[in-house]
């Protein structure tokens, strides 16, 4: 492997790492705060991916497709957690999963009743649609920077939002202790809605951004959601410092696991969840 | 349960009775429905043991049922009937033997981490089964010729008969059946409920939990095997699906549905499931859209299953669902 | 002098930068009765949850037999005879309280591989619970689910399940907690026909408890030990007084 091989797979790497923190936070997020297990949040990726397909497809703008699909995720989101999630935060894990386990058939079936079973391409912006070359024969697209960029930008903020808005501290708060915070005479029910919205969206964003790179298709959001599992096995349930870090390693272990050992390139994440496992059960980091 | 005694065994010689009755008058499709019910059976009780019996909500049961399926195939020559006296076993030594393996893992992990834990490397045996030519790759491989048992030049069963296959599947059933209640109610079972009760207090009392829960996890995987066996030879091919995570997903449905913790309840579960699924292909493509909502409403409207059923029924009016207790 | 059984040397606990337990050092003989007083926050639990093996010490070191045992898990020093109650009521509420005792008896004799045995069919383990229950007061309770037991008895039976494994060290963590006056002087009564067997270790906020059935009485003030010694010299000492006994005399968790 030359070097500029290396380079573009550790951009790549680096690119997919990002986009799996983006999917991966929301899943903690949402566990962490709300102890709520989540199966259902790979559905949201793809029906990000779908609403960037379709919504491309009539606005012929990615970017406005973005932006109405992401108005849509909120909404979606919030409708969710107002009719089914909210009345579940009482109940056994085992209700969570049975629950979202059943939204995972309703939405592939709706996915497929709406668009289809095809596979469909998102057209990159015009804007972002050059590369940069690196050598005579080698190129990295643009809109892959792009999206890396976006991802940090996304993790500044969540990081900033977090630790110094008033929001971030109600969260953190709430995470803690969920009796205390209502006594202080904080709205939880509003708190869980809004980090259940933000976790929609950012599951829906990240499949929004990944729609021309990766191709949208059926079954796209079960593949994330498994990741993602690991992501925050590794990490840590809760601790969005550690789906970030866990992220990038999955990145790595996934992209050069593909050029080391093509056949196998599939487990390669699962031998590093599973190193994890035995050195640290609890995960890397603990919480937020 | 060791003390929660259900009168509902009466009913099991009836059931028994029927089954064994059934193939008299039922058409062949019926009794290949009825094979696949007995078979799931096997399955949704072998999750039991873990989900309703010890505690270990286990999201990756398929990997169990679908490598010892795999087993088969690969235990078997390409064009001649396996050996059932090698093959039976092989499987059900290969689901225990992975479970052992994964269970040395997944155990370490508790609560929402072994749901996704097992999940995972559920996920992970998926991969190996899809993406090398060990077991065909995504295509899956046939099992040719079924196995049979055959002493000299007599073939004293023959799996590729229907009929004899349907009464092995009822006597393994059984066979599984009295071996989970008979496994409850010795020291280890009243040990795996002590370890679902209160897995602390075991620790502190002196019991090796983690290694209780490996012999309830390797157990529950030879089950899943012994079901994987079944299922290989009733549909004479295997795929990756059969590993995937919608199966695990299924499986604990039928668990959660039929009520955890007793054993007909899996069983229950694993006949509405499989009825549900039949009736629901017939209407539309879309089935799993129906099967979506039956979930979603179960879960919103009758939390504890179809089992909770007739004491919600009593307690109807006192009304339902509050929030934030 | 008699038999020393468990002991700690040097032990810490730290949470963070905090010493829950800091540098403590004490004996259990056999035939013995340790009582640890101190203020809420003194660290007495930390230090039943250190010889348990509940929490790994920082530092120091924990000796049973002369064996430093410090780094091991809490099933194996149970196994060893090192038998502990929980402050909160820790048993299994959907069984009976003898199924609580005589699973706390097979823990002593496994019997994992023998899965076509009936487990109620061992005689000795159910003698071993019957016997425990018998000993703890709850005869008369021995078929109640012990959900539905009154606090106090589910008090009794979470000492009758230590009792059921047949240990030869009893860690108490407030065995009186929340008992009413008849069920304390039972209590005391079984702690003093238990002592001549057993090295116990008692933590217990009722001070006429303590001074009625402890032969050694050590006092911990902020994690670390303050004073050690036979319950005369603890009554009169002025740096227990000045520490902890001026201000009130039993307060509650």
């Amino acid at each position: 492997m030359d070097f500029s091989t290396f380079l573009i797979q550790l951009l790549n790497s680096f690119q997919y790492g990002l986009l799996l923190f983006l999917v991966a936070s929301g899943l903690t997020l949402i566990f962490g705060i709300m102890g709520i297990i989540n199966l259902a949040h790979g559905s949201f990726y793809m029906m990000g991916a779908y609403m960037a397909f379709s919504l491309t497809a009539l606005s012929g703008n990615l970017l406005v497709a973005i932006v109405v699909g992401v108005a849509l995720s909120v909404l979606i989101g919030f409708l969710l957690e107002w009719a089914l999630f909210s009345r579940l935060y009482k109940r056994d894990h085992l209700d969570q999963v049975l629950l979202t386990y059943g939204l995972i058939l309703i939405f592939e079936e709706l996915r497929s009743l709406l668009v289809g079973d095809d596979v469909h391409g998102v057209p990159i912006p015009e804007l972002l649609s050059a590369s940069i070359q690196l050598s005579e024969t080698l190129s990295y697209p643009v809109y892959r920077l792009f999206m890396s960029a976006v991802c940090i930008l996304l993790a500044i903020v969540m990081y900033w939002l977090i630790r110094h808005t008033r929001l971030g501290m109600m969260i953190r708060a709430g995470s803690s202790n969920r009796e205390m915070v209502q006594a202080l005479g904080i709205n939880i029910d509003l708190i869980y809605r809004i980090v259940f919205g933000l976790g929609v969206t950012l599951a829906a964003f990240a499949g929004m951004l990944a729609a021309p790179v990766s191709s949208v298709y059926p079954g796209m959001g079960n593949q994330v959601l498994i990741i993602c599992f690991v992501v925050v096995v590794i990490g840590g349930v809760g601790s969005v410092w550690g789906a970030l870090v866990a992220a990038l390693l999955i990145g790595l272990a996934d992209t050069f696991g593909k050029v080391i050992a093509p056949d196998y390139a599939g487990l390669a994440v699962y031998v590093l969840m599973a190193a994890v496992l035995l050195w640290r059960p609890e995960g890397i980091f603990r919480r937020i | 349960m060791p003390l929660a005694r259900k009168k509902s065994r009466n009913y099991l010689p009836l059931v028994l009775l029927m089954l064994a009755l059934f193939p008299i008058f039922g058409s062949s499709y019926y009794n290949e429905l009825i094979g696949k019910i007995m078979i799931m059976a096997i399955f949704a009780m072998s999750l039991d043991l873990l989900v309703g019996f010890t505690g270990l909500v286990s999201f990756g049961h398929a990997a169990f049922f679908g490598v010892a399926a795999y087993s088969v195939v690969l235990l078997s020559p390409k064009y001649d009937p396996g050996n059932l006296l090698l093959v039976l076993p092989g499987a059900v030594l290969t689901g225990a033997a992975v479970a052992f393996v994964v269970g040395l893992f997944v155990l370490r992990t508790k609560g929402i981490y072994f749901i996704m834990v097992t999940l995972a490397f559920a996920q992970m045996i998926y991969f190996v089964f899809h993406d090398t030519p060990l077991g065909g790759g995504s295509d899956g491989a046939f099992l040719n010729v079924k196995p049979e048992l055959r002493i000299g030049e007599k073939v004293l069963l023959d799996l590729n008969e229907p009929m004899q296959f349907y009464y092995i599947v009822l006597v393994l059933l059984v066979v599984a059946y009295v071996f989970l209640r008979v496994l409850l109610r010795s020291p280890l079972g009243h040990a795996l409920a002590g370890i679902r009760s209160n897995e602390h207090r075991m620790l502190s009392l002196g019991f090796p939990v983690f290694l209780y829960k490996l012999a309830g996890f390797v157990t529950a995987g030879g089950l899943a095997g012994l079901a994987g066996f079944l299922s290989a030879c009733q549909y004479g091919f295997v795929t990756p699906e059969i590993l995937s995570w919608h199966q695990s997903g299924n499986v604990l449905l039928m668990v959660i549905l039929g009520g955890m913790g007793t054993l007909n309840g899996a069983a229950i579960g694993a006949f509405a499931f499989v009825v549900l699924q039949e009736v629901f292909s017939a209407l539309t493509k879309h089935w799993q859209l129906l099967m979506g909502v039956v979930i979603v409403t179960v879960v919103m409207v009758l939390p504890g299953g179809l089992s909770s059923l007739p004491q919600r029924l009593k307690g109807l009016l006192i009304g339902g669902g509050n929030r934030n207790g | 002098m008699a038999e020393l059984v468990l002991s700690a040397r040097g032990m810490s606990r730290r949470f963070g930068g905090l010493y829950a337990n800091r540098d403590v050092s004490l004996d259990m003989h056999k035939g013995m009765l340790h009582a640890v007083l101190g203020p809420n926050g003194a660290g007495k639990s930390t230090l039943i949850n250190l010889l348990s093996g509940d929490l790994p010490p920082s530092a120091g070191q924990i000796l049973y037999r002369g064996e430093d045992i410090s780094g091991w898990s809490p099933d194996k020093r149970s196994r060893a005879g090192i038998g502990r109650s929980y402050q909160r009521t820790n048993i299994f509420p959907a069984f009976t309280v003898f199924e609580n005792c005589r699973l706390a008896a097979q823990s002593r004799a496994p019997r994992a591989l023998r899965i076509f045995s009936k487990a109620i069919s061992f005689a000795d383990l159910r003698d071993a619970a019957d016997r425990a229950i018998a000993q703890a007061g709850l005869a008369e309770r021995r078929d109640v689910v012990a959900a539905t037991l009154s606090h106090g008895e589910q008090r009794q039976l979470e000492i009758a399940m230590v009792l059921a494994t047949s240990p030869s060290v009893l860690l108490l963590d407030e065995p009186l907690a929340g008992m009413g006056p008849e069920e304390s002087q039972s209590m005391v009564a079984l702690l003093k026909k238990l002592t001549p067997d057993h090295a116990i270790l008692l933590v217990e906020h009722d001070m006429d408890a303590v001074f009625a059935v402890a032969d050694v009485i050590t006092v911990m003030v902020a994690g670390q030990v303050l004073e050690s010694g036979p319950p005369d010299q603890i009554r009169d000492s002025v740096a227990v007084q000045e520490a902890y006994l001026g201000d009130g005399e039993s307060d509650d968790e």
